[in-house]
């Protein structure tokens, strides 16, 4: 992969990074949707992420990344035979895998399949571990989310729903853990996201190109920049990243450490309520995220100014639409926010 | 128009255009060359191979190129051959370096343009197919031929953006069409030059506010301006960007852009859309503080001078198009896959292959089929043999090598609206026609339809609303549309049959609601006069029926009019007379006949 534009140099964009960052800390948040304008820099914040995370702790050899703390039910066969009989695993430090599910991609590389090499040079059955094998434990990032072929959306919910993926092909049959933090981005214009798959998502960020002439001159001198020499710029904002990575690391830490009072969820309820979101997912995600956020600003535990930020992209994508109603889904949970909280 | 800017031919600018994308094809991203086939566009891309280098060819493709094609994918040949997985290369890979050439660029589809965005994006080819995972650098520009005629057949927005210069031929005569101020040479020197081109600050500066100025929204425009200025210093032997070379990137780059007109007053009959930027008077100028006040006013001037080489590069007919700009605006043709393409089995275009057992209702892919049999030959062969089975066919294949053929078909509805906003219709129902069309508008929401708008009013027709899913657009249109003025009847139908032909010959099935009280009283030529009006409109009805469109009227009369149901007679249409009715029955009955 060529160099990446440093994630801390993207100019505004807040929201979107905000909650990048929370799925980064707290994966059960479950995932990221990017929705607007086009060169806002949606698909060059996902790929700065990269960069950006922490490595992990993972089995030495397993083509799965995993985890060697996991109980043996979130482990894959290899590891858990090896365990059983070595009692401990041997594991070293990787980067967090961000994959890229690239349109035009076949099943058979998406969910994994037979080895065409093994197969056709020794005449031998293995498997050949899929995206979805590589993106375990990390993160899949599907570009233009809404032009993605409906097979492949019905075969990643189900794994994504289970954690679980399951390949039957040549008589062989293959079970392997698969949880990733899913990352979609699109333009509305493209057409929009199938009912289900924005369900999927965690939360939901809509961004928009900056109005104001300075911000879109910061934007277009640093990508500029990045452009007559990548080296040299992502040497420049070094620091910076470093910064967010530091953040990012001691917001996991202590994302335990946490607290959510007893008011806060009383808020988060009723927040949920005046905007009749179905089902706890939403409330659920809400709390999550708002612990996250918490957590990445060194906070000790939830207040209302967490909720207040994170209300929009949590709760936005679950409101029913009322295809009338002018004002945009945004509108109506700041308006919530705004009635609840009190200004 | 003539701007401070010097006169410059339009073949020249084309020719310009040629040569900077030949100086910098990557950077640039490419060019969207509106032009129906003909001597100019292919004189345009000889200039275009004459000023590449040698070696670089043009790569074409084709409009419906497939996925292993475009992108790469399993070898079948080489592959059984050599014994071993072998890839082969795809046309994105194959033109790394070069420009390719895109076919019939305006019906593309938003997946095809996603695959090409995503590599103009990050210059290389990401695969993932047939058992391959390969990343391979794709870096290259794109010449995108939009043969487009009517105004929706445009680019898909997402590859527009991304391609540094619009282009349009169309009006350029072919004895124009000669000669070229650079050659090859010329851009050879460019090349080595373009690396060390600065671009200052007042550059950005004046490049962003005159996008902000002309209404363009995408950040990559001021960004493509600042490319193509670097490439014409380049091309001019200057190590600096001058104002010469932003003024070709404002009329190269920005012009084709621009949604509003700088610094000219919104039609007063019409809201000012949310997001359309002050004009530049306006803007405060944010850093005077800082900066030393010499370098604002130059930093003013420049911005200006961008300002007026766009402006002198837009054609009168477009000034003309930017007036109804609030309506024009963010219009995209590829408004989505889903609801507007039936997936269905049997009929409609192919739209690639899939895994899939050919079951009723799905068409088997024999030689997908094959070629996804075929590397496991020499697995299965082994496995029968150890079995001991013998007679065994030549080809092995199993179930779950089937391959199917899906297929896409276009058969949406499109709902087109067609109101009276006269002065005896405005009087009595216009609000009332509102409130039922804002009703339907929901009900097609739920459905994924497209609407229509059409009004007609004072002396013609007009097209408020092409087809749209935007529920928001057509809320919009709706609202700011004024009542009074004559009744040109036999206008508006004329328009709804030409429309729903435009639907027809793209798939989809139109059905029109005509809001009227049949009361015509202006002829198509414009000029008053009761009879002669509706006598042409009984005519145009005829039109309606010879088409065999679905259709519906609404008489909107305080009292059921005879000559509406006539009207609707003529027209075959379902006549539903509105004397006390609301909004909820003619949705009621417009469904009903849109499912009949």
């Amino acid at each position: 992969m060529s160099v990446v534009f440093p994630f801390s140099a993207i100019v505004g964009q807040d929201e979107m990074k905000m909650s990048i960052l929370i799925a980064a800390v707290d994966p059960s948040v479950g995932g990221v949707l990017v929705f607007g304008d086009r060169g806002t820099g949606k698909s060059t914040a996902i790929r700065a992420l990269a960069a950006l995370l922490p490595k992990m702790r993972a089995v030495v050899g397993c083509a799965y990344n995993c985890d060697p703390e996991a109980p043996d039910s979130g482990l894959c066969a290899a590891c858990r035979d090896a365990r059983a009989t070595k009692a401990s695993l041997k594991s070293h430090q990787t980067p967090v895998p961000v994959v890229d599910l690239p349109l035009g991609a076949t099943e058979d590389r998406v969910i994994g399949a037979l080895d065409l090499e093994s197969a056709l040079t020794r005449g031998e059955k293995a498997f050949e571990p899929g995206l979805l094998a590589r993106a375990h434990r990390g993160f899949l990032y599907i570009d233009e989310a809404n032009l993605l072929e409906d097979h492949l959306v019905d075969a990643l919910l189900d794994v994504a729903a289970s954690g679980q993926n399951v390949v039957e092909r040549e008589g062989l049959s293959v079970r392997h853990p698969a949880r990733f933090v899913l990352v979609g981005s699109g333009n509305p214009e493209e057409g929009e996201l199938r009912p289900q798959l924005l369900d999927r998502f965690g939360l939901s960020v809509e961004v928009k190109t900056p109005e104001d002439l300075e911000t879109r001159m910061t934007v277009v001198r640093r990508r500029d920049e990045f452009e007559r020499d990548p080296e040299a710029f992502v040497a420049k904002w070094k620091r910076k990243d470093g910064k967010i990575r530091r953040q990012l690391e001691s917001a996991k830490a202590n994302l335990r450490d946490v607290t959510v009072p007893d008011p806060t969820l009383e808020r988060a309820a009723q927040l949920c309520m005046a905007l009749g979101t179905d089902g706890l997912r939403g409330e659920l995600t809400l709390i999550r995220a708002a612990r996250a956020l918490a957590a990445l600003e060194g906070d000790d535990s939830v207040g209302d100014t967490h909720l207040k930020r994170i209300a929009a992209p949590a709760l936005r994508h679950r409101l029913r639409r009322n295809p009338l109603d002018d004002a945009g889904s945004t509108t109506r949970v700041e308006r919530a926010v705004e009635e609840l909280f009190g200004a | 128009m003539s701007g401070g800017a010097p006169e410059v031919s339009r073949w020249d600018d084309a020719a310009l255009a040629a040569t900077l994308l030949a100086i910098d094809p990557i950077g640039l991203g490419g060019v969207a060359l509106r032009a129906l086939a003909g001597p100019v566009r292919e004189r345009w891309l000889e200039l275009l191979q004459e000023l590449l280098s040698e070696g670089t060819a043009l790569r074409r493709i084709p409009l419906h190129v497939t996925d292993g094609r475009l992108l790469g994918g399993l070898d079948l040949a080489a592959t059984l051959r050599s014994g071993r997985p072998v890839a082969e290369r795809g046309l994105l890979v194959e033109a790394d370096g070069g420009v390719v050439v895109l076919a019939m660029a305006e019906r593309v589809s938003p997946t095809t343009a996603a695959r090409l965005t995503a590599a103009l994006d990050v210059g290389e080819v990401v695969l993932e197919r047939d058992g391959l995972a390969l990343r391979t650098p794709a870096r290259f520009g794109v010449v995108a031929l939009d043969e487009g005629v009517a105004d929706d057949e445009r680019l898909p927005t997402a590859l527009l953006d991304r391609l540094a210069i619009p282009l349009d031929l169309t009006e350029i005569a072919p004895r124009e069409a000669v000669g070229s101020l650079f050659d090859a040479d010329d851009v050879v020197a460019a090349r080595a030059r373009l690396a060390q081109v600065q671009a200052g600050e007042a550059a950005i500066e004046s490049l962003c506010a005159a996008a902000v100025a002309l209404g363009i929204g995408s950040l990559r425009a001021s960004l493509h301006g600042l490319r193509v200025a670097r490439a014409a210093a380049a091309l001019a032997g200057r190590d600096e960007v001058t104002d010469a070379d932003l003024a070709v990137a404002g009329r190269l780059v920005l012009a084709p852009r621009a949604t509003v007109l700088p610094m000219a007053e919104p039609p007063p009959d019409q809201e000012v859309p949310e997001d359309s930027p002050p004009p530049p008077e306006d803007e405060p100028p944010s850093n005077e503080e800082q900066s030393e006040e010499e370098t604002t006013i130059d930093e003013q001037t420049l911005t200006d001078l961008v300002l007026e080489a766009a402006k002198a590069a837009m054609p009168a007919h477009l000034l003309a198009q930017l007036a109804m700009a609030g309506r024009s605006r963010g219009r995209s043709r590829s408004s989505g896959k889903a609801g507007m393409i039936q997936q269905g089995s049997l009929r409609g275009r192919p739209a690639g292959v899939r895994r899939g057992e050919p079951r009723a209702g799905a068409r088997m892919n024999v030689v997908e089929t094959l070629r996804a049999a075929a590397p496991w030959q020499r697995l299965r062969r082994a496995e029968s043999q150890a079995e001991g089975r013998e007679g065994r066919p030549r080809v092995e294949v199993r179930a779950e090598d089937f391959r199917i053929t899906r297929y896409k078909q276009r058969s949406e509805t499109t709902t087109i609206f067609v109101v009276d906003a006269s002065g005896s219709s405005a009087l009595h129902r216009l609000a009332e026609a509102k409130g039922a069309i804002e009703l339907l508008l929901a009900d097609c929401y739920v459905r994924r339809d497209r609407v229509a708008l059409i009004a007609f009013r004072g002396r013609e027709a007009e097209l408020l609303l092409p087809p749209t899913r935007s529920l928001v657009r057509a809320k919009r249109s709706l609202a700011g549309l004024p009542g009074g003025g004559g009744t040109p009847l036999a206008a508006g139908l004329d328009a709804a049959v030409a429309l729903a032909d435009g639907v027809r010959r793209r798939g989809g099935t139109p059905v029109l609601v005509l809001l009227t009280d049949g009361r015509a009283n202006i002829a198509r030529d414009g000029t008053g006069g009761r009879a002669r009006a509706e006598e042409e409109a009984m005519v145009s009805a005829r039109l309606v029926r010879a088409a065999e469109l679905t259709a519906l009227l609404v008489d909107t009369s305080p009292r059921p009019q005879e000559k509406a149901a006539q009207l609707a007679g003529e027209m075959g249409a379902t006549y539903l007379p509105l004397p006390y009715a609301d909004a909820s029955v003619v949705s009621r009955a417009v469904q009903a006949a849109g499912q009949g």
